[in-house]
């Protein structure tokens, strides 16, 4: 057995993660039609290389990735372009993005694709990023960071551990072990994938002890050999135990502050979604197009994991579902923890939609008035980053932002754990994110500012210069004239003395 | 649009009203050993506490503009009574319970803005005002040893604490007795051994034979429930305690003559309410986990000096109330370590 480490904090939350795993992945309709965010992914934004009217084919590229944080976007199914416009998209402000909208054909045809099998162990590991980079993967356990950019070692020549997160720690979420089931060949097949791509020493599977399913299922699918190399590893259940650094500290004992990457420690960590589907982009060398999002609550009927087409709406999804829509108070992408709230259910489903969850009435808070702080602490015995929830609360209301850094409101993960237990029902994460985003905008303010100070500062440099190079310029022009002036006197004088001379010469000689 | 609702989306597993009704169950014990060994008294001044908190709270929600409902439901108010009545002589003039309690609402936790915003903790604010101000009536104890049945009816009980009757033939002297803390302040100041204390005064007869100790077990136990239902946590009073045990042992081992022995600290007096159910009042205690080990050190220190070397037989309600302005110092210096943040070097 492996030595965990703990950290500190956390809380046991009820799963509700049997309720969708009733059944096994439903392949789900292929809409009317998908919209695709050209933004689905951290970094820049894709940009279209369609236009309105052309006819496309299933997983051809419809948006190019921008710059380097960047990922293509790939047609959901064939069809036409029937529009490129702002449409509502799931983003926690609730506001709207450029989409494609594909009307499907129901043909659902593949762009031309070879047969020919590739082994990725002769492949480049810079040749096999950009495949991934091109196959539009990005992280799938929400984040969405493109893959390709995790892939790189960097200036390392390898990395020690790579960990592949199938913890999914947030309640009613169970794409991840639903897939650790149905999917696990694809997964072992990106895992290895992604270890050659990264020359790592080894592979590390996270799972939570609440999935005994996954973890058996998944280790059946491995073989003898593929032991060797990866190691399931079960870890206690307590949320967040899947966000990454938490996830690193309990497998390897290392804690990572705000501002480090894993990869500074020769650690690289994925998403089981994100492998299998880097397995799909590599050995079938299909883009991504689809993924598992579970589709769950008490205002579904039929909860359970969908295999969906990326840009189908919600609501299409919902319905598949069997939505109760009078039961349903609040749908929520993602977890209840971490989640968000979703206005128009008509947002396509993104590369990071990983659950659409249901709330029913009778499961959102009951009283919202929040009561004063009473300093009970069990916000910072609950913090899994060790922080004082309640002194940051203090100093973000009070907008005292310089001291809201020197707590270390940016160490904070947002994960709801302090909002979850605070008898006071003080909206405790909303006030850290609130201040986020001030000191954000501060800086934001600060850097145009600076920059226009440096640029009021240059032009003053710049008048000043030119005033003094005039200056000089004048001065030298004095000097010759005067040098000029005086050559002329000294000439005349010399003259003068020349002709004196001459006369006196001339005296002398009469 | 209508407006978002942010994460997380569930409901409240916890509340106010739940730690304080906790609180107040946990009180229940200790309460029934008080009656058993003491009289009626606690429930006459319990009554005027709670009936003069619950009024002065109104009052001042609806000067202050605030929701009375929310706040009148936390149960905080009540807290504050019974732990008033608990620090209380049984019997004493009705005034005296409703002046602390009207000190402990209106000025010791309103005027600085209410629950959540008071520095000192309430309810020794206001006992400690009524120990200053009228301390022969603070020292009105009654027997506790020979009280079972009690030599005081309810109607007694009542009639003196009203109207200032006393039953016919006995006298206020004769009636109240001193507190074993109080006795050894007394006497070993005027030259007493702890032994020839311990002969000749009927408060003691040794452990759980008088009233106090069985009182303090009950807080024991109900501070041990507490800790199990995470409404308080385990620092404080361990701090606390366990600083009490260790002076008073160092004095004992010194000189058993003039220092009663640490088990007699630590069951006698205010220790274990205190401990348990006083200091650990979250809104004017240190708040991280190391500041509270520190400010029940504190505490702990403060009552035994007081105990041993004030004019006060006890020392907890000062010593709560010291440490109370010393939190934002301890709170600031005893931040925790954040996650990541010991290998700062790798930044």
């Amino acid at each position: 057995m492996r030595k965990l480490f703990s950290f500190h904090g956390g809380i046991v939350l009820d799963g509700h993660k049997r309720m969708s795993l009733q059944e096994p992945i439903i392949t789900a309709d292929i809409p009317e039609q998908l919209v695709h965010a050209v933004h689905q992914h951290i970094g820049e934004p894709a940009y279209p290389i369609v236009e309105v009217g052309d006819t496309i084919l299933t997983g051809q590229m419809i948006a190019q990735a921008e710059g380097y944080i960047s990922a293509p976007v790939h047609a959901g199914s064939s069809g036409t372009v029937v529009a490129i416009e702002e449409r509502s998209i799931a983003h926690p402000s609730g506001m709207q993005g450029l989409c494609i909208v594909i009307e499907t054909d129901g043909k659902d045809q593949w762009i031309e694709i070879s047969d020919e099998i590739e082994d990725y162990k002769r492949m480049d590991p810079s040749y096999l990023r950009n495949l991934v980079r091109d196959a539009g993967i990005v992280g799938l356990g929400g984040a969405g960071f493109p893959s390709f950019i995790k892939l790189n070692p960097g200036a390392r020549s390898s990395i020690d551990t790579l960990i592949l997160n199938g913890a999914e720690c947030e309640p009613y979420i169970s794409c991840d072990a639903a897939l650790l089931i149905d999917g696990a060949r694809d997964i072992i097949d990106g895992l290895l994938i992604m270890r050659h791509a990264l020359q790592a020493k080894q592979c590390l599977v996270g799972i939570e002890d609440n999935k005994p399913e996954s973890i058996k299922a998944f280790e059946a699918a491995l073989t003898s050999q593929e032991k060797t190399i990866i190691e399931v590893i079960t870890i206690p259940t307590l949320y967040p135990a899947g966000s990454e650094k938490q996830l690193i500290k309990t497998l390897t004992g290392i804690s990572l502050a705000a501002k480090q990457l894993p990869i500074h420690h020769g650690i690289v960590c994925h998403n089981v979604g994100t492998a299998a589907a880097v397995g799909h982009a590599i050995r079938k060398k299909r883009p991504l197009i689809s993924r598992i999002v579970t589709v769950t609550g008490d205002a579904v009927d039929r909860p359970g994991n969908y295999d969906v087409r990326l840009g189908t709406p919600m609501i299409n999804l919902l319905h598949q579902a069997e939505l109760q829509s009078y039961k349903m108070e609040r749908l929520v992408m993602g977890g209840p923890m971490m989640g968000f709230e979703i206005n128009d259910t008509d947002s396509p489903v993104l590369k990071t939609t990983n659950c659409l969850l249901t709330i029913t009435e009778e499961q959102l808070p009951q009283n919202t008035h929040a009561m004063p702080c009473i300093r009970c602490g069990e916000c910072n015995h609950v913090c899994p980053a060790n922080l004082l929830p309640q002194q940051l609360y203090w100093h973000a209301r009070a907008r005292d932002l310089e001291k809201t850094q020197s707590y270390n409101l940016f160490d904070c993960i947002e994960c709801g754990c302090c909002t979850y237990v605070c008898p006071s029902h003080i909206p405790l994460v909303q006030y850290y994110r609130f201040a986020k985003t001030e000191i954000w905008a501060q800086e934001l303010d600060k850097k145009k500012s600076d920059h226009a100070r440096e640029r009021h500062e240059f032009n003053l440099y710049r008048t000043e210069r030119k005033k003094l190079e005039k200056e000089q310029a004048r001065r030298k022009k004095q000097e010759q004239l005067k040098n000029s002036q005086k050559d002329e006197v000294a000439a005349a004088l010399a003259r003068v003395n020349s002709k004196k001379a001459q006369a006196e010469e001339k005296d002398n000689r009469e | 649009m209508n407006t978002l609702h942010t994460s997380p989306h569930t409901n409240f597993t916890n509340s106010v009203t739940r730690m304080m009704l906790l609180v107040i169950a946990a009180m229940i014990p200790a309460m029934i050993a008080y009656v058993w060994f003491f009289g009626w008294g606690i429930l006459i001044n319990a009554v005027l506490c709670i009936a003069t908190a619950l009024s002065c709270e109104i009052a001042m929600l609806k000067l202050r503009h605030r929701p009375v409902m929310p706040f009148i439901t936390d149960f905080s108010a009540l807290v504050t009574a019974l732990l008033i009545a608990f620090a209380l002589p049984p019997i004493l003039p009705w005034w005296l319970p409703v002046l602390a309690t009207s000190f402990a609402i209106i000025i010791a936790k309103h005027l600085y803005g209410g629950l959540g915003y008071n520095p000192f903790n309430p309810a020794m604010a206001g006992y400690v005002v009524l120990l200053i101000a009228f301390p022969k009536q603070m020292t009105a104890w009654l027997p506790a040893n020979s009280n079972q049945p009690f030599t005081m009816t309810f109607t007694e009980n009542l009639r003196y604490n009203f109207f200032g009757e006393l039953p016919s033939n006995t006298s206020y002297d004769l009636l109240t007795q001193a507190t074993p803390l109080d006795v050894v302040e007394v006497q070993t100041g005027l030259g007493l051994s702890i032994e020839q204390i311990e002969s000749s005064f009927t408060q003691f007869s040794g452990y759980f034979g008088v009233g106090w100790d069985w009182v303090s077990l009950m807080f024991l136990l109900g501070g041990l429930f507490l800790i199990s239902k995470r409404v308080i946590t385990w620092q404080i009073p361990v701090a606390m305690i366990a600083t009490l045990a260790v002076l008073s042992s160092i004095a004992y081992l010194l000189d058993q003559q003039t220092n009663p022995d640490p088990l007699f600290h630590v069951l006698g007096g205010a220790t274990m309410i205190g401990a348990f159910f006083i200091a650990t009042d979250p809104i004017t205690a240190s708040t991280t986990p190391r500041g509270r080990i520190y400010y029940g050190i504190g505490i702990g220190v403060i009552t035994y000096v007081i105990r041993t070397w004030g004019n006060y037989p006890d020392g907890v309600a000062f010593g709560v109330l010291l440490m109370n302005i010393a939190v934002p110092t301890i709170d600031y210096y005893s931040q925790p370590k954040v996650f990541g943040h010991a290998n700062k070097d790798m930044d």
